[in-house]
């Protein structure tokens, strides 16, 4: 297994309170999978990506708990050099907002060539031509013209392309992307997933992503884990899930879209609110919002039972609800 | 179409860019809206689409007023709201209302929800007499399905669902006819969008209003709309009922952008065919000649260049589904999106 995270556990503290972000994630992906995580806005994705990269913000965050093995070594116990060195050839990752996650004082040939004179010790003009490679593979048109170019000068998709160029220059065997496309029109969402997904192929990486778009997960994963209040409820190869879905919260998510090949009745609506971190529900997180909830539900967490192999779903009854 | 309630004809906005300190100079103009026209029937939904910067928000922002049209008519009820001014034009403006995208940024974090539903009635005192005002605030919140016990807290103790819904109170507190409703649920969850676009559909039952529903998302707008109009760099590429544009596209530009949008099927992987465009939208202030979507468009040819698509019915199809409004010199049929599998309890039962 390229990346495996095992009983993940990250909180905040805030003014008000201790925020339990991240309760026990547990997902993994291999080489050349595409992992798609799914969840609303505050269920944790950017969070445990945070975790797995390094990048978390602490203090307030910390992580309270579990394992984030690579390539089968432990993360969070090795020297801190080491985790450097493993992070920095290993994994590499994708933000949604790629004007801000540039620097945009220094034209984009800079900041990409920068990659290989810091980590390969190239020179200065080697890195360059590194550069406009990284910019043909990744189809920016007159890549040669445009390498002094800074990023304000790009269109969205362009910058966005020119993150996965980053991303890849040094043969990361991970990417992680975080909502790349949310911030894109959809038929420039189509070409840059379209470009992720040709080079994922190619290289046989292991990819990462995090959306709240069951369309784009349809499209491009293999595999899919859905998260509520900071843990996985449902994961699942993405066939399956869809088809029928073994936890009522990715049920719900999935009657709840409107679909383009027909314009349907009333949409189910899940009801309610998502929970507030500083007082998760006891017992099932779902539980407040779940039609099928019942009085075990509120006295005890369900555990990621495994419902079929490469399946799991973290409610009492998945058969009843794979079955209805 | 029955006798329309709004009909637009030739808006056009142009924003001046300027250049110069002490002497402004034009020395051009972004082409935000171009030439468009529709109509909206009572108690219909007109569903507004297309990539950002076509100018989406701009015609809003002209139909409820809060920008002038360079050119045009806006004519509510068969009067021309652009040459009103003063009284009459008050009066006319309390019937269309608008919503707006972004539920964290449009309500003011220092006025109560009731403040904020109420302030409508400042303006407009004639509709809600000053003793009467809380007691419809309250019937406003309990429509949208707050609890009317509310009415003292404020926006920041509401999540972008709740808030959402407070903004379509606010839409609501002058009864109008017609909500132009701009993004109201793209900042959403999606559980919570589906709330909220449940809601807006029980209140125009309700209520027989009239939406203008501007969005990007191409699911959404199928669901909530009767009629949909495309648009491209200020203009509308194709218009027709959700079934003529959703089923029937004869535009290519209507046909990439639906084949781009993911279905959430996993098994239509391989039953769809992608239209990747190629390269960006072009800047609003230097459109191309002739057809704007050239530039883009697979199907181009020299004549795209040198003539303005008219927005007409083809003649090649006269008849038929595809028998509605594209502005295209070649415009001919493509179904991008897959007919729908039977749903599985079809096939079980
Ligand atoms: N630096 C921080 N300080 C305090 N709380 C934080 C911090 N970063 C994240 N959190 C909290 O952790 C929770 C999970 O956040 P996270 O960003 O992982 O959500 P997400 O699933 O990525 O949501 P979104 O779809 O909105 O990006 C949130 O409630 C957030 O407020
Ligand atoms: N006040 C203004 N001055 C100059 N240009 C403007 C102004 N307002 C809008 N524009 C330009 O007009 C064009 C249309 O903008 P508009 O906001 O109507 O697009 P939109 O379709 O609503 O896009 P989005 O989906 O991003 O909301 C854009 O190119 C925009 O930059
Ligand atoms: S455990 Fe209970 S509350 Fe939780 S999802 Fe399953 S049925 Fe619903
Ligand atoms: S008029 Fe020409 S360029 Fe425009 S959409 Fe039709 S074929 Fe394409
Ligand atoms: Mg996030
Ligand atoms: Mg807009």
């Amino acid at each position: 297994m390229l990346l495996e995270v095992r009983d993940l556990h990250v909180e905040f503290k805030t003014r008000d309170g201790v925020a339990k972000a991240v309760n026990g994630v547990n997902y993994s992906v291999d080489e050349g999978e595409t992992l798609a995580v799914l969840g609303e806005s505050g269920s944790g994705k950017s969070v445990t990506a945070q975790a797995v990269m390094g990048i978390l913000d602490v203090p307030p965050g910390r992580i309270a708990g579990g394992e984030i093995l690579f390539k089968g070594k432990n993360l969070l116990t090795m020297k801190e050099e080491e985790r450097r060195r493993v992070r920095g050839a290993g994994m590499a990752m994708i933000f949604q907002d790629a004007l801000s996650s540039l620097n945009p004082v220094l034209s984009v040939g800079a900041q990409l060539g920068e990659m290989y004179e810091v980590h390969r010790g190239m020179s200065r003009k080697d890195a360059r031509t590194k550069a406009v490679e990284l910019m043909d593979r990744v189809r920016i048109p007159a890549a040669r013209q445009r390498v002094g170019d800074y990023p304000h000068q790009f269109s969205g998709g362009m910058r966005q392309r020119i993150m996965i160029a980053m991303a890849l220059a040094l043969d990361p065997s991970l990417i992680i992307a975080d909502e790349p496309t949310t911030a894109l029109d959809v038929t420039v969402q189509a070409q840059v997933m379209d470009l992720l997904a040709e080079l994922q192929r190619e290289m046989s990486m292991g990819l990462i992503l995090i959306t709240h778009d069951l369309g784009v997960v349809a499209d491009v994963a293999d595999r899919i884990a859905v998260m509520y209040a900071g843990r996985i409820v449902e994961n699942a190869p993405v066939h399956d899930l869809y088809a029928a879905p073994a936890h009522p919260y990715t049920r719900g998510l999935l009657d709840s879209i409107p679909r383009l090949d027909q314009k349907g009745q009333d949409l189910y609506a899940i009801k309610g609110l998502p929970p507030n971190l500083l007082a998760i529900p006891a017992g099932c997180a779902f539980n407040p919002r779940c039609p099928m909830a019942r009085a075990a539900c509120r006295a005890e967490v369900p555990p990621l039972a495994d419902v079929a192999p490469g399946r799991a779903s973290a409610c009492f009854f998945w058969k009843e609800c794979l079955g209805g | 179409m029955a006798e329309p309630i709004l009909e637009v004809r030739g808006l056009v906005k142009h924003y001046p860019l300027t250049q110069g300190i002490l002497f402004r100079k034009q020395i051009g103009a972004v082409k935000a809206v171009d030439g468009v026209s529709f109509g909206l029937a009572a108690g219909e939904t007109l569903g507004i689409v297309g990539e950002s910067g076509c100018g989406k928000s701009t015609v809003a922002k002209m139909l409820v007023n809060l920008e002038r049209p360079t050119a045009g008519a806006i004519s509510y009820k068969g009067q021309d709201i652009t040459k009103l001014s003063g009284r009459a034009l008050k009066a006319v403006r309390r019937n269309i209302q608008m919503v707006f995208q972004d539920p964290y940024t449009s309500l003011n974090p220092r006025m109560t929800v009731g403040d904020i539903i109420g302030e409508p009635y400042e303006i407009h005192p004639e509709v809600a007499p000053k003793g009467d005002r809380r007691r419809r605030v309250q019937e406003l919140l309990d429509v949208v399905g707050l609890n009317p016990e509310y009415i003292n807290r404020y926006p920041h103790q509401f999540s972008g669902g709740q808030r959402q819904r407070i903004g379509i109170a606010r839409g609501l507190a002058l009864r109008p006819e017609v909500i132009v409703a701009d993004e109201p649920v793209s900042a959403l969850d999606v559980s919570v969008q589906a709330q909220v676009v449940n809601l807006l559909e029980r209140l125009q039952g309700e209520f027989g209003l009239s939406y203008v529903f501007i969005a990007h998302d191409l699911s959404i707008v199928r669901h909530i709309s009767d009629r949909v109009a495309v648009m491209y760099l200020g203009r509308i590429a194709e218009t027709g009922t959700d079934t003529q544009i959703y089923d029937h596209p004869t535009h290519p530009y209507t046909q990439a952008l639906l084949s781009a949008v993911p279905v959430p099927d996993p098994g239509a992987r391989e039953r769809r065919e992608r239209i990747i465009l190629t390269g960006d939208v072009p800047s609003p202030a230097n459109p191309p000649s002739g057809c704007t979507f050239r530039t883009r468009c697979w199907k181009a040819e020299a004549r795209c260049a040198a003539e303005v698509p008219l927005l007409a019915v083809p003649q090649a199809f006269p008849s038929g589904p595809a028998a509605h409004p594209s502005a295209c010199h070649f415009a001919a049929e493509k179904r991008v999106v897959p007919p729908a599998p039977p749903t599985p309890g079809d096939a079980d039962g």
